[in-house]
């Protein structure tokens, strides 16, 4: 039945030649009319047609249909091998007028520094360049496909080019900064193009003598739970066992030497420190600049140079304090502490005001009994295990190579090679992102430990790791924008000793070197006058009312301070101009008139200055009563005409003054002396306050 | 025979369309333990995000009854315009009446208004409507520049770590989310009097000018900023037509 029914429909069709042919060429034609077909009722004509009927209704129709064409667009960059074709579906991202068009594909692109000619979509967005349909383009279906780039991380693309910290890209910067302050460049290794590695910038203290300078106990809890210990820790919670933590403190305690001279004995107190004395030592000595203790509210104030105090007194042995107090060099040579030159009476005095800062709780519950060697051998083996000489020096183990994954490429890691969680988005960001959020969720015999990071941390650190991509590796040289090259500038001789003793590179930077806390001293000898900088070491003042990090007094003696001040007048002089060309006084009395009158009027400097205390109320910028004594005539002068040339990036906005006003000006400014030399009392006296400049 | 068909049929059909649409049971959330009679902010109003980034702090409301109690296991929902997402969405109020969710805003740079919901005893629904502002790129870079320069006398709040001289001026600077006043000054006007400073516009020359120290698309970068935190919100007047 079947055969003969087949049988007659071939017979039908195809029995007589004729219409064997007629029908052949029905098919054929109709073949013939799918591509044609395929065509005319494609994804991106239809979006093409909706965008024409968006126009139509729009006050400016007659000037965006001049601007559109119809049809498909592609993009083609060999250099950067992108071959977009975004543009034919997203017409109107060039159209300034269609800023409130929320719809998509018809936004217009928000300004950016780039245009798409330049660099294309998926360079930024990711995706598949060349696909003409909404599915293929957006999302991805094989393995070596990209999906797009949620909007929350596309910062990350600007990484791939640019490694230095770009003004609008603050996530991207925030989380770089974080890699590199967190410790993760510790484990994972992350190169860049020209083959450098990022390098840590955390400091995480050696522990080879670490049994001079705490307890087991306090190991015991802090690895338990850093942040039970201080809320700000770094370090992260490696989630041990109590037996594991056990092992370890008593591994780190047995394996520790005893350094000689990182420890003295506190003079049994005749009389009991005064806590109040030992508050203001701790004020007048601006710890709080670097350090931070949390208040009753719970928040937490000060600075994150150093270590946060506020159980300090649970952690330290009092002998120890009291010697890295006198000199913290000696326990750790590298330290970002200075070496103040404490008298033995106040290291007493605040060291009786850090060890009440103590929280019994945090150790209430601890008690070990004697280490056994079985524990001590177990701790060793859980330090090799989890890496911790990754990030603190142990003696007797090796700092591991290669300890975690290297993350040099994780942006472009296919999401093939990815192992999911139940219930997460199978992309990388998603990935990433979680891992972060909680890496032993993935697998419970995982090193990493937890950390701490807010979402908006998390955020970050993904966009930082999304930005390394293959294309990163491979830009042609041309395209990529390295980041500065890291300064390693070490000051010469006695004095560059005192600098370092001082830690003077833990607030300011000279030459590309240190903090930003304070003003650059790059140029200094040429800015300040031998004899003001003499007494500001002597006894530090303020020059900005407002600031509540200052200068602290080092109490160094008086050939030091010449030492220092010779290097300072001598080396850091700018090639730009002569430190003497211009006089410090004997300008015409008219010229000094005029140019007070361009202080308080045309340049309206009073708003940012104070000259006269009683008037005026400026409290941005250094204040000027003494001006006179401070800098030189010829640094006020070049200052003036272009601040940002002396130090780049600072807020002063330059005035595109003429010479005839920058003179007038410095010709006032060089009479200003403010009265007598400062003095001890004027520290608290004088509200004008320091120089701590940005 | 067949009419009966037919309309049977069309019955099942629009017993299929309801079981399509969306659910329209009143949405009070499961089982709430507790109810409020208001909601109210406790904290993350009001911040400047980044576009599709989730938000720096947290968003924090809290429940109170008619006594302004806090209530403990009230539900509350949250919701926003497209492409706002919460994390978590709902959930009850903790011990302290509060409830805690991190928000992050959508692709395109403006300002959102989120809701926070909670139903009362009777069923009737309550809510905190909150203002968030997204920034993209271009306001990006302006907010960046006014924290380095403007708001050291723009910014009516001092503070030890970020000094503002708002107090001391005699003339008064207008903060940028002064819309009242901003608002009414062109685009021109402003690209005037920050790149020439007060003087420019006939205002005070304690406003100095910054035309030589930010280029001009930094300036650009800082009006469109100053536009985006405007309250009121600006509205550009008139037809805006594409620029070359």
């Amino acid at each position: 039945m079947q055969s003969s029914g087949n049988n007659s429909l071939w017979k039908t069709l195809f029995g007589d030649p004729i219409r064997a042919f007629g029908v052949v060429s029905v098919l054929l034609l109709i073949s013939l009319a799918i591509a044609p077909a395929k065509n005319y009722f494609s994804e991106w004509r239809h979006y093409q047609h909706q965008y024409l009927k968006l126009i139509r209704g729009r006050g400016d129709a007659v000037t965006l249909q001049r601007h559109f064409d119809g049809g498909i667009h592609q993009i083609w960059l060999p250099e950067i091998n992108a071959v977009d074709r975004c543009t034919t579906c997203h017409v109107g991202l060039k159209e300034a007028s269609l800023s409130d068009v929320s719809t998509q594909p018809f936004r217009r692109h928000p300004t950016i520094p780039h245009t798409s000619e330049q660099f294309g979509c998926v360079m930024c967005h990711r995706g598949q360049g060349a696909a003409t349909t909404v599915e293929e383009a957006h999302r991805s279906t094989l393995a070596w496909e990209q999906p797009i780039l949620p909007a929350r991380y596309v910062e990350s693309s600007c990484g791939q080019c640019h490694h230095t910290a770009l003004t609008g890209t603050p996530q991207l910067n925030a989380g770089r900064e974080l890699l590199a302050r967190a410790g993760c460049v510790r484990c994972h290794t992350i190169k860049a193009q020209d083959g450098s590695t990022m390098k840590a910038t955390d400091d995480p203290p050696s522990l080879s003598h670490i049994a001079d300078k705490t307890t087991r106990e306090w190991i015991y809890a802090w690895l338990k739970d850093p942040q039970a210990y201080a809320v700000t820790a770094g370090m992260p919670n490696f989630k041990l066992t109590d037996n594991d933590a056990r092992d370890i403190s008593a591994f780190l305690i047995s394996n520790s030497t005893p350094l000689p001279g990182d420890t003295v004995t506190v003079a049994a107190a005749g009389k009991a420190p005064d806590p109040t004395a030992g508050a203001s030592l701790y004020g007048e000595s601006f710890c709080a600049s670097c350090h931070a203790v949390q208040n009753a509210a719970g928040n937490v104030v000060g600075g994150n140079v150093g270590p946060e105090l506020t159980r300090v007194g649970s952690k330290v042995r009092p002998e120890w304090l009291q010697a890295w107090l006198k000199n913290p060099r000696i326990y750790d040579p590298e330290t970002a502490m200075p070496h103040y030159r404490l008298s033995d009476e106040q290291v007493t005095m605040l060291n009786g005001f850090l060890k009440a800062k103590a929280d019994a709780d945090l150790l209430a519950n601890v008690h070990l009994d004697a280490a056994t060697p079985d524990q001590i051998a177990h701790g060793k083996l859980l330090v090799t295990e989890y890496g911790c000489a990754s990030c603190h020096e142990i003696s007797g183990i090796k700092k591991p190579e290669n300890f975690a994954p290297e993350l040099t490429r994780v942006g472009s890691k296919p999401v093939t090679q990815l192992v999911f969680l139940p219930g997460m988005q199978h992309t990388l960001p998603d990935y990433l992102s979680n891992k972060i959020r909680q890496p032993r969720a993935f697998g419970s015999a995982l090193k990493m430990p937890q950390y701490n990071f807010t979402p908006a941390q998390i955020d970050s650190l993904t966009t930082a790791l999304l930005s390394l991509t293959d294309r990163s590796q491979t830009l042609p040289m041309s395209l990529a924008i390295a980041a500065p090259a890291a300064s390693h500038y070490q000051p010469a001789g006695k004095a560059g000793q005192l600098i370092n003793d001082l830690g003077c590179f833990s607030c300011h930077a000279i030459n590309g070197r240190g903090g930003d806390m304070a003003p650059d001293l790059t140029w200094e000898g040429s800015s300040v006058q031998r004899q003001w900088l003499t007494e500001f070491l002597k006894n530090p003042n303020t020059l900005r009312p407002a600031l509540i990090r200052r200068m602290p007094k080092f109490n160094l003696s008086d050939s030091e301070i010449n030492e220092l001040t010779d290097y300072i007048m001598t080396v850091y002089q700018t090639p730009a101009f002569d430190r003497d060309s211009m006089p410090q006084a004997g300008y015409p009395a008219a010229q000094v008139e005029q140019g007070k009158q361009l202080f308080y009027s045309k340049y309206a400097c009073q708003a940012c200055h104070i000259i006269d205390t009683k008037t005026d109320k400026g409290y941005v910028g250094p204040t000027l009563t003494q001006v006179g004594s401070r800098l030189t005539a010829a640094w006020m002068y070049h200052w003036l005409k272009n601040p940002q040339a002396l130090r780049p990036g600072t807020v002063e906005p330059n005035r595109n003054m003429s010479d005839e006003d920058a003179q007038a000006l410095t010709a006032y400014m060089t009479t200003l002396k403010g009265g007598k030399p400062t003095t001890k009392a004027s520290v608290h006296a004088m509200p004008a306050t320091l120089e701590a400049k940005k | 025979m067949k009419k009966r068909e037919i309309i049977f049929g069309a019955a099942a059909f629009v017993v299929l369309l309801s079981g399509c649409a969306r659910k329209s049971a009143p949405a009070s959330g499961p089982a709430a333990a507790a109810f409020g009679a208001a909601i109210v902010e406790s904290s993350g109003g009001k911040q400047i995000g980044a576009t599709g980034a989730t938000l720096g702090q947290p968003v924090v409301v809290q429940v109170n009854d008619d006594q302004g109690t806090a209530v403990t296991g009230a539900h509350v929902e949250f919701s926003g315009p497209e492409g706002v997402t919460f994390d978590p969405a709902a959930g009850v109020t903790d011990s302290s009446g509060q409830l805690t969710t991190n928000v992050s805003l959508g692709p395109m740079a403006g300002r959102y208004q989120i809701t926070a919901s909670t139903f009362t005893k009777a069923q009737k629904k309550v809510d905190l409507k909150l203002d968030e502002i997204a920034l993209g790129y271009q306001q990006e870079v302006g907010y960046q520049l006014d924290d380095k320069y403007c708001s050291r006398c723009h910014n009516p709040e001092s503070t030890p770590e970020k000094v503002s001289n708002y107090d001391n001026l005699e003339v008064k600077p207008h903060p940028f989310t002064e819309g009242d006043t901003l608002n009414k000054m062109t685009d021109a006007d402003l690209l005037a009097i920050i790149s020439h400073g007060g003087p420019a516009l006939n205002k005070s020359a304690a406003m100095p000018p910054y035309g030589y120290t930010l280029s001009k698309s930094e300036i650009q970068a800082l009006i469109s900023y100053i536009r985006i935190v405007s309250d009121p919100p600006f509205q550009a007047s008139g037809m805006v037509y594409a620029q070359k």
